[in-house]
């Protein structure tokens, strides 16, 4: 196994690390001057080898490569330094070898063998960070989601729905189910859908609150269209879109009277002092 | 900003529509088109993104500003090699759709913009070119 060049890595322990950090600063210019976060410049450079030391020299008892990927990543150095750290680490080592090994057949084995201990590094390098993004990527869109289409009880048999940001299939979905679900459990009569915060409203979003306030109907619920900004009004009349089963308002406070007008309801001012109505 | 300025947006997903119509957006916004037509090109973009997207699976849409006998306009062309279309007259009528939607997308693009050219070929795909001139 790749034991003997793993003691050439041991033995050639300056050598390497010299040669790396020259060739590193012929890869990225910007290397020599790069800081880490919290860190001083030469450490983060000699942390990066001595970490790669820590692990080949344990490989024999530990061979934990996730712990050494865990130590490298906790280096908050860029991605690609790491990965171009890590050639070059072959190649300097290579370099050593041959400097020292003449037997062409010997040469070619412990190049061989040099590939399968930077290998598996390399592996779980790329394992392990983009499964960190794919994990962070899932959180952030089920967070997403979450707060994609809230329907807010306001007051006795009126809910609002305030959309803001770009309407997707999946998000018009979303809408749907948590229109019907919040018209049942929170009983409401009338629901309040505000646009004000979408950004553009073409063919494929109307389609879906028009499906949406169908579906709320046929519940027995009435929805109400809020917050079309004026330049929304004209695509939406320019694209031939008829919004006329489909009452609207244009404000959400508009849309509210209304809804209090539906439920049989108004506001009052009560005067200071004047017992009289 | 240089008037040979071009920028293609590839269509591969439901969010590269998206940057299409932020992009369209951004340059229109730049070249000084009102409010209102700023809605009319982002929502022009979105539609026919949004056809490449839904018949074609991937394609292009190009945004660049022109210069035609001293006009400034903003050119979007919308290019796939999708399926086709059948019977332009026919998807070019109001109420027509083949996907469930409201059929309202590329007659609605021809409304929104000033000028509409469609060109397609059955197994080939097709290239759609809308010009908005700036008042």
């Amino acid at each position: 196994m790749p034991k003997v060049v793993i003691k050439y890595i041991k033995d050639k322990r300056k050598e390497i690390n010299e040669a790396w950090m020259r060739k590193m600063a012929e890869e990225l210019p910007e290397f020599p001057n790069y800081r880490a976060p919290n860190q001083n410049l030469s450490n983060a450079n000699d942390n990066f080898v001595d970490v790669i030391y820590t692990y080949l020299l344990n490989i024999e008892n530990t061979d934990d490569v996730r712990d050494f990927i865990k130590k490298i990543m906790k280096l908050e150095v860029p991605i690609n330094y790491l990965s171009i750290g890590l050639q070059v680490f072959r190649r300097v080592v290579m370099e050593v070898i041959k400097r020292s090994e003449k037997d062409p057949e010997n040469l070619l084995e412990l190049y061989e063998h040099t590939d399968r201990v930077v290998e598996p590094i390399f592996n779980q390098l790329i394992k392990d960070t983009t499964e960190t993004w794919e994990r962070t990527i899932s959180i952030q869109k089920s967070e997403l989601l979450e707060l994609s289409a809230p329907l807010i009880p306001i007051l006795d048999r009126i809910s609002v729905m305030p959309l803001v940001g770009t309407i997707d299939t999946e998000r018009a979905k979303l809408i749907m189910e948590n229109l019907l679900q919040g018209v049942i459990d929170h009983h409401a009569e009338v629901v309040l859908i505000d646009i004000t915060g979408v950004p553009v409203v073409d063919t494929m979003v109307a389609h879906h609150i028009i499906q949406a306030s169908e579906a709320v109907r046929l519940v027995g619920s009435k929805c109400i269209l809020v917050g079309i900004r004026p330049e929304i009004a004209q695509t939406i009349v320019n694209l031939g879109i008829e919004l006329d089963q489909f009452p609207t308002k244009s404000s959400l406070q508009r849309g509210i009277e209304e809804a209090l007008k539906i439920t049989e309801r108004k506001v009052i001012t009560i005067t200071e002092g004047n017992g009289k109505q | 900003m240089i008037m040979e300025t071009r920028s293609s947006v590839p269509i591969n997903n439901e969010w590269d529509i998206v940057q299409a119509r932020q992009l369209g957006r951004q340059i229109s916004r730049e070249m000084g088109f009102g409010h209102v037509d700023q809605a009319r090109i982002t929502t022009a973009i979105s539609e026919l993104a949004r056809n490449i997207y839904l018949y074609a699976n991937n394609g292009e849409i190009t945004i660049e500003p022109i210069v035609n006998l001293g006009k400034k306009g903003l050119k979007i062309t919308s290019r796939d090699k999708g399926p086709g279309i059948k019977d332009i007259r026919l998807v070019m009528q109001d109420g027509y759709t083949t996907s469930g939607g409201l059929g309202a997308g590329l007659p609605g693009v021809k409304r929104l913009m000033d000028i509409f050219k469609i060109d397609s070929t059955l197994e080939k795909g097709t290239n759609i070119v809308a010009i908005k001139w700036l008042r």
